[in-house]
């Protein structure tokens, strides 16, 4: 550690004002900050006299999200070996999966980093942690089979036209990292979705769950249409179905809410909300099943929060603090429609099987709106009360 | 000696940059979504556009001291429409494939924010000449941006230029794919909200507050 400090130490004279690495102060302050604690607390009301900062909470989200990753390390590493038909192996599992996974991300934290970088030099402000966040979970959102040269033109857009043209960190109405994937989604659906893009084999076709629930016969039962397609709730509880790379798993997401509830990073709210959104809305549906319905009609609610998107997508993304609403009233409005959304387009919009992406989204651009209300309310009551 | 005096030229640069109906005051902007999907179309687009609206400035400024103020709105469009309804029925003589793409957008041109506004604007208070420069200068920006939008979801959507392949064969080898956002009309939302960004950016425009 003082062998660190020191050499930040020499270091940070290069970068001063007035010295030839002057533009690229942005540059060390992250490498500063990032390998020790910096030394400055806060100097303007309101004084919360605490060193940690954006960086650190950011973090937490990063540890949050280390059973996911490795999930999907093993996931998809082990969906290649059953298609390929291999016995089975723990280190091969690992081994493919690495393959293929690391270079995603990989190519999203070089490319997204680098606009970063560019905006930092550019508008002279400090390159933030949060984009450690927002790089691997955009990873995290994509299918293992999509063209490197798709990841790096998805984080540019989630970077750039989500975060950077609002005003960087702290200012993006959308979240980045789902914006990236809502962009791609759009611009090369053939990578997107389907059945041919969730297994990293070539020529391999699976429908994902949601998929099968998609497409099973009308009328007929969602449960027994998955039970024939081979998946049964404990595997997609557990996460071992094709889906994208760090979704499948709801117990690792779950770990991961844990993580956040208990160092106070996520709001409890917004992930209750998702939830009794979710569960309310899907029981409501269960009344209008039929013989002459979708098979999606007939999925009880447990099985809706295990598969496809949603256990990580209320957790990770909903719970986002700059795009979600920011009083509690809000975040419970806010989380509860979140749900009721997915469920709505799962079910009632046949061209996507999938709504976790778009509900999330779309409740981020109403987020300021509810907190506006929320507000205007409760001046109101004050008035009121208090004349 | 030159046609034209400084004064004349400020008045078209006016609507070309200072002034540009689409990026300054963003009007025009459901055409400008509409009909960019190829360069073609847009250009067509540009043609009938920039026609109605020099056309529709000089006709208008020559009988803007006969025009009782109470009903200028329904002479304007009356106006206008007989203009369009021209280039409508030129446009399906000649080029019918390309009448067909553009559907109803040749006769929305009557409703096109930028010439009813440069109509009450430009032409209801300044001589005939004037006005058509103003016409032509503001038909000259707005088909500017709309050659630019067009170009960019040309090449970027269908890979193509005038219907001629541009990006060359061997990307597609390779696995590029084109993107289907710029097909899509929010493509035209982001590369307009890019113009505008880098339009901006140069200018050094502020926003008042």
């Amino acid at each position: 550690m003082k062998f660190i400090e020191e050499k930040l130490k020499q270091a940070a004279k290069l970068f001063e004002e007035g010295k030839p690495l002057a533009k690229f102060f942005p540059l060390f302050e992250a490498m500063d900050t990032f390998a020790l604690t910096p030394g400055k607390t806060a100097s303007k009301a309101p004084h919360v006299r605490d060193v940690i900062d954006l960086k650190r909470v950011m973090i937490f989200v990063v540890i949050a999200l280390t059973p996911c990753l490795w999930m999907a390390i093993y996931n998809t590493g082990m969906q290649m070996q059953i298609a390929q038909g291999l016995p089975f192996s723990f280190r091969g599992c690992v081994l493919s999966g690495l393959k293929q996974v690391l270079p995603i991300l990989l190519v999203a934290y070089t490319a997204g980093g680098l606009w970063e970088v560019l905006f930092a030099i550019v508008r002279k402000h400090e390159i933030n942690e949060g984009f450690l966040v927002t790089g691997m979970l955009y990873a995290l959102i994509l299918p293992p089979t999509i063209p490197l040269w798709q990841v790096a033109a998805g984080i540019s857009f989630g970077v750039v036209i989500a975060k950077e043209i609002f005003g960087g960190t702290g200012y993006n109405v959308l979240n980045p990292a789902l914006a990236g994937r809502a962009f791609l989604f759009f611009a090369y659906p053939a990578q997107m979705s389907g059945d041919a893009v969730w297994v990293a084999v070539d020529g391999f076709t699976k429908a994902t769950p949601l998929a099968v629930v998609a497409a099973a016969q009308k009328g007929g039962s969602a449960i027994a249409a998955l039970i024939q397609a081979g998946y049964s709730f404990k595997d997609m509880f557990l996460g071992f179905v094709p889906g994208s790379l760090g979704e499948t798993s709801t117990i690792a997401c779950l770990l991961g809410l844990a993580f956040l509830l208990v160092t106070r990073v996520a709001s409890w709210r917004v992930v209750s909300g998702c939830f009794i959104g979710l569960i309310t809305m899907s029981l409501f549906m269960l009344l209008f099943k039929g013989n002459d319905r979708l098979a999606f009609f007939s999925l009880p609610p447990h099985w809706h929060i295990v598969m496809g998107g949603f256990a990580f997508g209320s957790i990770f993304m909903a719970t986002d603090p700059v795009s979600s609403s920011a009083t509690k009233t809000g975040r419970w409005i806010y989380g509860i429609l979140i749900g009721v959304l997915v469920v709505l387009i799962r079910i009632v919009n046949p061209a996507y099987p999938e709504g976790v992406m778009l509900a999330i989204l779309f409740m981020n651009v109403f987020a300021p709106l509810i907190d506006h209300f929320v507000v205007e309310s409760h001046i109101k009551k004050r008035l009121k009360s208090n004349p | 000696m030159s046609i034209l005096t400084r004064k004349d030229k400020r008045i078209v640069k006016d609507g070309l940059w200072d002034n540009n109906p689409i990026t300054f005051q963003v009007l025009g902007i459901c055409s400008a979504l509409a009909v960019t999907v190829q360069v073609k179309t847009a250009l067509v687009m540009c043609l009938a556009l920039t026609f109605v609206l020099a056309l529709s400035n000089t006709i208008i400024s020559l009988l803007r001291n006969f025009i009782p103020s109470k009903i200028r709105i329904i002479v304007q469009l009356s106006v206008i429409s007989t203009l369009v309804i021209l280039a409508d029925q030129v446009l399906k003589a000649y080029m019918f494939d390309v009448s067909k793409q553009l559907s109803v957008f040749v006769g929305l041109i009557i409703t096109n924010c930028i010439v009813m506004g440069r109509a009450e604007a430009c032409a209801m208070r300044n001589p005939p000449f004037k006005s058509f420069l103003d016409g032509l200068g503001n038909a000259l920006g707005y088909s500017a941006v709309l050659m630019c939008v067009a170009t960019a979801r040309e090449i970027f959507g269908s890979g193509t230029l005038l219907g001629f392949q541009i990006v060359p064969q061997v990307l597609y080898d390779h696995g590029y794919v084109d993107c289907g956002l710029m097909v899509l009309a929010p493509g035209a939302f982001f590369l307009l909200g890019a113009i505008i960004w880098i339009q901006r950016a140069v200018s050094g425009y502020k926003e008042a507050n």
